[in-house]
């Protein structure tokens, strides 16, 4: 089953990561790959420290205080946590989506745009074509094509949800990380994101984190249960959801608890 | 039951607290208001003999405490009348018991005359006396004075503005050619070479000045005896004369013959006055333009200096300072700054934005201009500035509260979009935060314009000769002192040598007061709208 994992190479590694918040340790010695236009789920009950090990990749835990990390990880062998790393750069390379939709309280085509600003872009033609391949892959294209200059938070849940990715893939990132994606979204909603997520797989590497059994089933190809910060299984989410190999991940997944 | 009792207890908090707004303002309203309306003159005779022409100011019940009984019913009123003509009376006002009181009328032809000089006089036009002709007429008295007040009028504008700008122009031009000499012997000394020349230069430059000083000198001397030319006499109701030249009439009617419009006429006229024009007689008449220019400018200014300083202290405190001891405590002192009193600010300013700032910059670029200070003293920017020190603990509270409440999705939104700090902050938190900000800069334009103390002592004067800007190159002078409505209420009320007869200015200065800080703070929140709409759009 490793072998099977190790088919692809990694995008991004990280090992022997351990993560404290003050005194409690929210992640220890987790050590997982995540492979080349895969998608990775992260499945775990609350609390478990699968949001703060996503936060890691991108390096947004840095905003919290008091926040500790040791370990090594890397993004095609450059060590994310190098003092000489610039973050932001880093950040447009891994991209991040939220569990709730945020988009910025702007147009739909600056929310989109957002990115390519900060980054320095000024051509209007660049920018236009950008804003339009991104909400053409999140799917939101045909829905806000009218409307794109009207304000984002007019939007359902589920399109500020698409447009958030957009946003996302304007940067052009090679990693994309979903924090819950679909938790505050309606079942057709979350039908839509995950459509989504199978046609991005082909060009992006895909973390996503999820509390849904049935969605990590249904989207991933591989799957790590993570429990009070410890990485209890990581396998084929096909291997994990049939046949685990760990009692707690079984009781975890046919609901005992959790 | 106990919870009704509770909200009927908080909603009549809050009902007293309005019944006692809107009647400080009804009640300053309706002082201020009343205060240019015409009111009827009398003409009173008390059983000596005496007559009296005034307007009635009060009244009030007196016991006679000489009889000695406290009954009600042994005392009597008497009448508090203004009846002006200082010179003949030497006060403004008199007390006038009413059983004493033999006659009163309201004679058709009384007038009410405001002069530029020794307050208003009340009486009767005798004569009107021009170059070309004579008048004693006494039907065409009222109309043909109304009339030589309109030329006098042309003639005093010609006058003030020769008085004003042409003259203003040759000063400010000798000053600056004194002012370039001394420059030029700091620099080089007195005695360095070619010294002789510069100072021919300027003797010559200062010859010229004189002497097209001296033509408008004499030009002004011409203007001024013919203008002198158009007079008129007046009568107090006791027959003293007094003749005056018609230019130094401000305004004359007759308010015992005066249609309901005609007072509205004479309001109006006095209205405009108060608002456009300067004072006069000490600040207890006149207008008060001067002191509405320098508040709202002083204001504007203040709003300028205090919104950027709050602002990125907030930024600081919030955004990038790590919280711990040394922020909370740091939040604690600015959170205690808005509690100390005004005038210690005062006194700081004065010490350091005068003279420390204000000394530096006189010596380092106003040399020439020493020992007269030039930044060194009170003006309308070291009491911006130091009103501004006064308002930031305002700014910097309400700018961080609007920071915490942006959402800090917003914030990692923007980071995990490749966006650094400084981008994050600029693009989306401050947006987002600004009209909070802007809810600071309000509170603290509506503190900054009613705060006089710490003015009296940074540069309010009771009275500027010279806007903070004019028609003189750099048009803005910030170092000159100003006026402002806060101060003038005080001095006007209570330094005035005429205390009683200024009181209408008093309550119209503080009406105008509080309607200027109501529009300035309207036009903030005019302003903060628009932006809300257009940085947060509709929100769900």
């Amino acid at each position: 089953m490793e072998e099977a994992v190790r088919a692809q190479e990694a995008a991004m590694e990280i090992q022997d990561l351990n993560v404290w918040y003050g005194t409690a340790h929210a992640i220890s010695n987790v050590t997982m790959p995540f492979r080349e236009h895969q998608v990775t789920a992260l499945i775990g009950p609350s609390g478990c420290g699968k949001s703060t090990l996503i936060r890691c990749l991108n390096r947004l835990n840095d905003l919290i205080d008091g926040a500790r990390i040791e370990g090594r990880m890397c993004l095609y062998g450059q060590d994310l946590y190098d003092p000489n790393l610039d973050v932001s750069a880093l950040r447009k390379r891994v991209g991040m989506v939220f569990q709730k939709p945020n988009p910025f309280p702007k147009s739909v085509y600056e929310n989109v745009a957002y990115g390519l600003r900060v980054n320095g872009e000024r051509s209007r033609r660049v920018i236009d074509e950008v804003v339009e391949r991104s909400l053409k892959q999140a799917a939101l294209w045909d829905e806000v094509r009218d409307r794109l200059h009207k304000n984002a938070l007019g939007l359902s849940g589920g399109q500020q949800q698409r447009l958030c990715i957009a946003r996302t893939l304007a940067v052009g990132p090679e990693v994309l990380l979903l924090d819950e994606p679909c938790s505050a979204l309606d079942p057709i909603a979350t039908g839509k994101i995950e459509e989504l997520l199978y046609t991005l797989k082909a060009r992006y590497t895909i973390v996503i984190v999820t509390h849904n059994m049935q969605q990590a089933a249904r989207v991933s190809d591989v799957a790590g249960f993570l429990l009070m910060g410890e990485l209890v299984e990581f396998d084929q989410t096909e291997t994990m959801f049939t046949n685990p190999t760990d009692k707690r991940t079984e009781a975890y997944i046919t609901g005992r608890f959790g | 039951m106990k919870d009704r009792l509770y909200t009927w207890l908080s909603g009549m908090m809050l009902g007293l607290s309005l019944i006692m707004i809107a009647s400080l303002l009804g009640f300053i309203l309706y002082m201020g208001l009343g205060a240019f309306w015409p009111r009827p003159l009398w003409q009173v005779e008390d059983g000596t003999g005496k007559v009296y022409l005034g307007v009635v100011q009060g009244r009030e019940y007196m016991r006679d405490v000489g009889r000695g009984t406290w009954d009600v019913g042994s005392g009597f009123t008497r009448t508090f009348y203004r009846i002006a003509d200082r010179e003949f009376y030497g006060t403004d006002f008199v007390w006038l018991n009413d059983h004493e009181v033999i006659r009163r009328t309201k004679p058709k032809d009384a007038v009410v005359v405001e002069r530029l000089e020794w307050g208003p006089f009340f009486g009767f036009i005798r004569g009107i006396e021009t170059p070309e002709a004579k008048i004693s007429d006494e039907n065409r008295l009222l109309p043909q004075l109304h009339e030589e007040m309109r030329a006098a009028r042309a003639r005093a504008k010609k006058i003030r503005h020769i008085e004003r700008h042409v003259i203003g122009k040759l000063n400010d031009a000798m000053e600056r050619e004194r002012l370039a000499l001394r420059r030029n012997e700091l620099r080089y000394g007195l005695g360095a070479q070619g010294m002789e020349r510069v100072r021919a230069a300027h003797e010559e430059a200062m010859r010229r000045l004189e002497e097209r000083y001296g033509k408008i000198a004499e030009e002004l001397t011409v203007l001024r005896s013919q203008d002198e030319a158009y007079r008129v006499t007046l009568a107090t109701v006791e027959g003293f004369k007094k003749e005056l030249p018609i230019s130094s009439i401000v305004r004359v009617h007759a308010p015992n013959s005066l249609s309901w419009f005609g007072r509205l006429g004479v309001y109006a006229s006095r209205l405009k006055e108060f608002i456009f024009d300067e004072p006069r007689e000490a600040n207890s008449e006149g207008g008060v333009a001067p002191a509405i220019f320098g508040t709202v400018l002083m204001t504007l200014m203040m709003a300028v200096a205090v919104v950027p300083f709050g602002v990125l202290t907030a930024l600081y405190l919030n955004e990038y300072a790590h919280k711990g001891p040394l922020v909370s405590a740091v939040r604690i002192a600015v959170n205690n700054l808005a509690g100390v009193p005004s005038i210690v600010f005062g006194v700081f300013g004065l010490g350091f934005f005068c003279y420390l700032v204000g000394g530096t910059l006189d010596r380092l670029l106003f040399a020439e201009r020493l020992p007269t200070p030039t930044f060194g003293g009170g003006g309308i920017l070291w009491a911006s500035f130091t009103l501004a020190l006064l308002t930031v603990p305002v700014v910097i509270v309400a700018t961080e509260e609007a920071l915490v409440a942006v959402p800090r999705s917003y914030r990692e939104a923007s980071l995990a979009c490749g966006a650094t700090r400084f981008q994050t902050i600029w693009r989306v938190v401050l947006p987002s935060a600004l009209p909070g900000i802007l809810t600071g800069m309000i509170l603290a334009m509506a503190r900054g314009a009613g705060e006089v103390a710490p003015l009296m002592i940074t540069g309010v004067v009771k009275l500027a000769p010279e806007l903070p800007f004019d028609l003189n190159f750099p048009f803005f002078h910030l170092e000159r002192r100003f006026m402002h409505l806060g101060f003038h209420i005080y001095d006007v009320g209570f330094q005035s040598p005429n205390v009683e007869a200024s009181k209408p200015m008093v309550f119209m200065t503080a009406l105008l007061l509080v309607g200027i800080v109501l529009m300035l703070n309207w036009a903030a929140i005019v302003i903060r709208a628009r932006l809300r709409t257009r940085f947060q759009g509709a929100q769900i």
